[in-house]
């Protein structure tokens, strides 16, 4: 399947990257042949496949509730790129 | 043109577990900022989740609780979006394996009526942190405490007709929920939030209108409100002419309407797939019937047994039953005082009149089911007339002290000692001649005045039943 | 001392012969020597090394007997490691100074190991050739104009040049097998959920595996033993009893089914690697083994299924790095969307983000369907043919890579790039154990043979790997440059 750059815009949006126009062209290119490749699979009739998510028919663990973490917000907050009075900072959030 | 309404109802509901969803981060209300965000919470990276069993038990105890397919297989997705409150930049969900399937909720409306509500689904997510918008030089501050809290996200068949039904909806939603002891359920908190779908369309009409989405109302009333003013404003451009844009909408209770929250993101494509950290949640048939048989007894079944076995109407029943805590406290006071008639006039009168006066909840009443249990006890007995016992009540407020004590102090017994009454009676007999052969040449009627003389002068101690017999006997 | 095996090291310890010390100090003469030009560490723990070291020492003296005490270690720099700079090979995490461990790091820590250091990666393991390192292309120690195979081609090149005695590495699609290939040494990855993911950056939760890259079988089983196990932290981490992966090393394999997949014998594969492969099946039916032809009808799918679900899980597992609590932020974003689009953009390398593209595409609405539901559909039919070839044989081998390491540069474009991962795919896909151990050298480069084999089969891929080593000696090839012992104390 070909992608166009608008679609390219769209997709890079969505995952909250920026492509400049400069790189458009050949990001655009680059996973077109990406998708040919993938595309390989369609040659293949699945219909009647059940798709599996996990490769070990597991199930799920459970945890007992109880609290088992302590505040550790002075040491996670000194990997913050900017934080005060113990809140994360992040330009102005429009509601 | 004839309208009709069509609502749906999304209601999140927090869990009251002890610990996150996924991390063992405190769900503890009200502590300082990321001091309850763990390396999972904050989404450090290699971190991964682990699923709480007690939100799964809660779930469960709430399908159950509203007769809902329990699913034996859940499936948790990933719904991915950014936003500085969602640290890992999705939201685990439940998308096409809910543990909750489908349920139905049956409501009493005010004419008396029944109607029966679908529950569509209810599933398990994390809730996200919160921003705040209080300035930080122009900046916004992330508190991630909330975040990956367990939610309970119930979703309703669009069946609901009304302002009064969606209201009628939520609020046994939340009987529901307080019994099952899953939730505290306060709305002004946000431990339980509501979204509105609402459309309307011509009577008779099969196709759903365009809906409109109204998010995250904070009070019953205010979903009350927002309904009807939405659905003035849809027949209101539909009258017109107009359309009806499929938007999200937010409540603004000061001018009570509802407006357009317009944002950038053209569509949400949120993109979901199978949470690949997390593994089917698989319960069997022993699991579900061992949450059914820890079930308390709900509303709907102990008003039937309330009006049953203490011979109260649906609707006094009704009253009683809609707190676990009213009910309980319901059934100590009727059992202690064996009175049950009594007993509901004074806690659904006497007793929710008080709280509502003082805005409190049951647990900040002054007076205890055993006390109140006491006073009826001593007006049966004819220690206190019925009259007396309102001041008596009043007195509890203050007084700590048990009923009797008050009584004693207050010097509210009542009289039953015949001489002391006969002297009442000589006063007033000797005060009101008129009245006297008023009653002597036949005017029975005029008893209840010279009772009430009786009444009055012994500051509403006498026992008017005595008080009438000496009466009658001393005018003969 | 330094080019031996985990097991000769262990028993010298033991036997007095040299004390941890000792050998951590010559592994950081020869890092102190090497590295500048192989570039396989982003970090090296040279003090904290030396203090491990003596407190491996001293527990000794105290009678501790852990069969790893004292080895020096080099983790990938996609293990958190506490309070010590994890990258994960990105300009992402270029500042990000761990405050946990993860459990694969805490293992080896109970098991007494030292670390030397964090190796250099692809940027968060996607690459097959390390060229997509924030901290700059690994060298190959057998000719360093080759790349050292990727994504965990810092800890072989490590471990081929004797920077270290053994390596953790990760495997999402060959991520541990193709550079112990192209580096001549053992590469092992256990079944999926064997060892705790927990603290191991994830690339694609589905299919990533951490496992040992060592200089033989044995070694591989000796660091398997304090790999695995139930993790309470990890939801996909399997229990099973404890198991002794030496303890069947030795087995004849006299009566052995090995299935040789025709599919991985097919157009593409380079003349050297067929001869080296084909000549080690003959040593495997000296040893008694019988050959039987195997059809994995589906592999050639692999490649297109695994570049949709990989991406895919990549897209969600990495908008985490956002600039908000960690890790790299750009300067002076006007808002927030600004804030996410030039952090991404300026953290994240080419090939990472092509990833996330190709993941949010076929993730995105009205794609659902024909990719990531078609790519799970695929997975079932790759993991069907090779439940189904397993009722016939024991383990099967073939090729590790088509061919020997290539050079740096050589591969501009992605889709080639992918193909070289065209042997190793399926293993991750149906989440089974297979290792990569060397069969030959051709032209100065190494070559290297896969052993695949059934669920929780780890013991018996070791003892297939360790046999063919106690009979020949390609594993014992070091590379010509650099292999003298300059290093040594």
């Amino acid at each position: 399947m070909a992608l166009d750059k608008s679609e390219v815009e769209k997709i890079a949006h969505l995952a909250r990257l920026h492509v400049s126009d400069s790189e458009a062209e050949e990001v655009t290119t680059r996973i077109t042949d990406i998708l040919a490749l993938i595309d390989q699979m369609q040659s293949v009739d699945t219909e009647s496949v059940e798709p599996l998510a996990h490769p070990l028919d597991v199930v799920q663990r459970l945890r007992i509730d109880e609290v088992t973490e302590e505040n550790q917000r002075e040491s996670l907050q000194k990997l913050a790129p900017a934080s005060e009075d113990g809140l994360y900072l992040v330009p102005k959030v429009l509601e | 043109m004839e309208w009709e309404t069509v609502i749906g109802l999304e209601v999140h509901v927090s869990l009251s577990t002890k610990s996150k969803l996924f991390s063992g981060s405190s769900t503890e209300f009200g502590a300082d900022p990321n001091t309850q965000a763990s390396i999972f919470d904050c989404a450090l990276p290699g971190t991964l989740p682990v699923f709480n069993e007690e939100a799964l038990r809660m779930a469960v105890r709430f399908g159950v609780a509203i007769g809902a397919e329990i699913g034996k297989q859940s499936v948790f997705d990933r719904k991915n979006y950014f936003y500085p409150d969602l640290p890992k930049g999705y939201q685990v969900t439940q998308l096409d394996f809910p543990t909750v399937g489908k349920g139905a909720l049956t409501v009493t409306l005010s004419d008396g009526s029944e109607k029966v509500i679908g529950v569509t689904r209810a599933h398990i997510e994390e809730n996200a942190g919160k921003s705040l918008h209080e300035e930080f030089h122009g900046m916004s501050g992330i508190d991630l405490n909330r975040a990956g809290e367990p939610l309970l996200e119930i979703v309703s068949e669009p069946e609901i007709a009304s302002a009064e039904e969606a209201v009628a909806y939520l609020k046994k939603l939340h009987t529901i929920i307080r019994y099952l002891d899953i939730s505290d359920a306060i709305m002004a908190q946000g431990s339980m939030r509501c979204d509105v779908n609402v459309s309307i369309r011509p009577v008779g009409e099969t196709e759903l209108g365009t809906r409109t989405e109204i998010k995250n109302i904070n009070s019953f009333r205010f979903v009350e409100k927002a309904i009807i003013s939405e659905v003035q404003r849809q027949q209101e451009i539909l009258e017109d002419g107009g359309r009806i844009i499929q938007e999200t909408r937010r409540y603004n209770a000061d001018k009570d309407e509802t407006t357009s929250m317009r944002s950038k993101e053209v569509a949400n494509d949120y993109r979901y797939f199978p949470e690949p950290d997390l593994l089917p949640v698989v319960i069997d048939d022993e699991y579900i019937a061992a949450v059914k048989a820890q079930l308390p007894e709900l509303p709907d079944a102990k008003r039937s047994r309330f009006a049953e076995e203490y011979a109260l109407s649906e609707y006094d029943a009704g009253v009683l039953v809609s707190s676990r805590e009213l009910a309980e406290y319901y059934e100590i006071v009727a059992s202690q005082s064996d009175d049950a008639k009594l007993a509901a006039n004074w806690v659904s009168q006497d007793l929710l009149g008080l709280l509502n006066k003082n805005n409190w909840e049951l647990a900040d009443s002054p007076i205890q089911a055993e006390r109140l249990a006491m006073l009826i006890t001593r007006i049966k007995d004819k220690t206190i007339s019925g009259k007396i016992a309102k001041t008596v009540f009043e007195t509890m407020l203050e007084d700590e002290s048990d009923v009797d004590t008050i009584i004693e102090n207050k010097g509210l017994k009542q009289v039953t000692d015949s001489g002391e009454i006969e002297k009442f009676v000589d006063e007033v007999i000797s005060n009101n001649p008129d009245q006297v052969q008023q009653y002597k040449d036949g005017k029975q009627q005029v008893i209840g005045f010279l009772v009430g003389q009786c009444m009055q002068l012994s500051k509403g101690k006498a026992n008017p039943a005595q008080v009438n017999e000496l009466l009658r006997e001393k005018m003969q | 001392m330094i080019n031996s095996t985990v097991a000769e090291i262990s028993a010298a310890l033991k036997a007095g012969d040299i004390s941890s010390v000792e050998i951590t100090q010559a592994y950081l003469n020869r890092i102190a020597k090497l590295n500048g030009e192989l570039n396989a560490y982003i970090t090296v723990c040279e003090e904290s090394a030396l203090e491990q070291a003596a407190a491996a020492d001293a527990g000794r003296s105290a009678g501790n007997t852990s069969p790893l005490l004292g080895i020096p270690i080099a983790h990938k720099d996609i293990f958190c490691t506490k309070d010590i700079l994890t990258t994960c090979g990105s300009r992402m995490l270029h500042n990000f100074v761990s405050p946990y461990n993860a459990t694969v790091v805490e293992r080896f820590n109970d098991a007494g190991t030292v670390l030397l250091g964090k190796t250099n990666m692809d940027e968060f393991a996607m690459g097959s050739s390390n060229e997509t390192s924030f901290f700059g292309d690994v060298k190959n120690p057998w000719n360093t104009e080759c790349v050292p195979g990727g994504s965990s081609g810092g800890s072989a090149a490590a471990v081929a040049a004797d920077l270290c005695a053994m390596a953790t590495g990760t495997d999402t699609g060959g991520s541990i097998r193709q550079p112990a290939a192209f580096c001549g040494i053992t590469g092992f990855k256990p079944s999926y959920g064997r060892v705790s993911r927990w603290g191991m950056i994830a690339f694609a939760s589905s299919l990533d595996q951490a496992g040992p890259i060592t200089k033989s079988a044995e070694d591989a089983a000796l660091m398997l033993n304090a790999m695995v196990g139930l993790d309470e932290k990890d939801s996909t981490s399997i229990d099973r009893p404890a198991e002794d992966f030496t303890a069947s090393l030795n087995q004849p394999l006299k009566g052995l089914r090995i299935g040789v997949p025709k599919q991985h014998f097919a157009q593409g594969l380079s003349m050297e690697v067929e001869e080296a492969v084909r000549n080690a099946l003959a040593e495997y039916e000296k040893l008694g083994a019988t050959i039987k032809e195997v059809d994995l009808t589906n592999s050639h799918l692999s490649v297109s299924a695994y570049y949709v679900v990989a991406p895919a899980e990549a897209s969600a597992n990495l908008s985490r790095f956002d600039g908000v609590r960690y890790g790299y932020r750009c300067e002076d974003p006007v808002d927030l969307e600004d804030m996410y689009k030039r952090t991404r953009s300026e953290g994240f390398g080419e090939e990472v983000k092509r990833r996330i593209m190709i993941g949010t595409y076929a993730l995105s609405a009205g794609y659902y369907d024909a990719y990531y539901r078609k790519a799970q559909k695929i997975r079932r039919l790759i993991k069907d043919d090779f439940d189904r070839a397993f009722e016939e044989v024991d383990v099967i081998i073939g090729p590790t890579s088509p061919h020997t390491a290539f050079k740096l540069g050589s591969k501009s474009d992605p889709v080639s790039m992918y193909l070289e991962d065209i042997y190793t795919i399926a293993v991750n896909l149906a989440g089974l154990p297979a290792a990569s151990i060397p069969v030959g050298v051709a032209n100065g480069l190494p070559m290297g043979m896969q052993i695949i084999g059934a669920y929780f089969d780890e013991a018996k891929i070791l003892n297939v790997a360790h046999q063919f080593q106690q009979h020949t000696d390609w594993h014992k090839q070091k590379p010509g440059p650099i292999a003298s012992n300059e290093g040594e104390a």
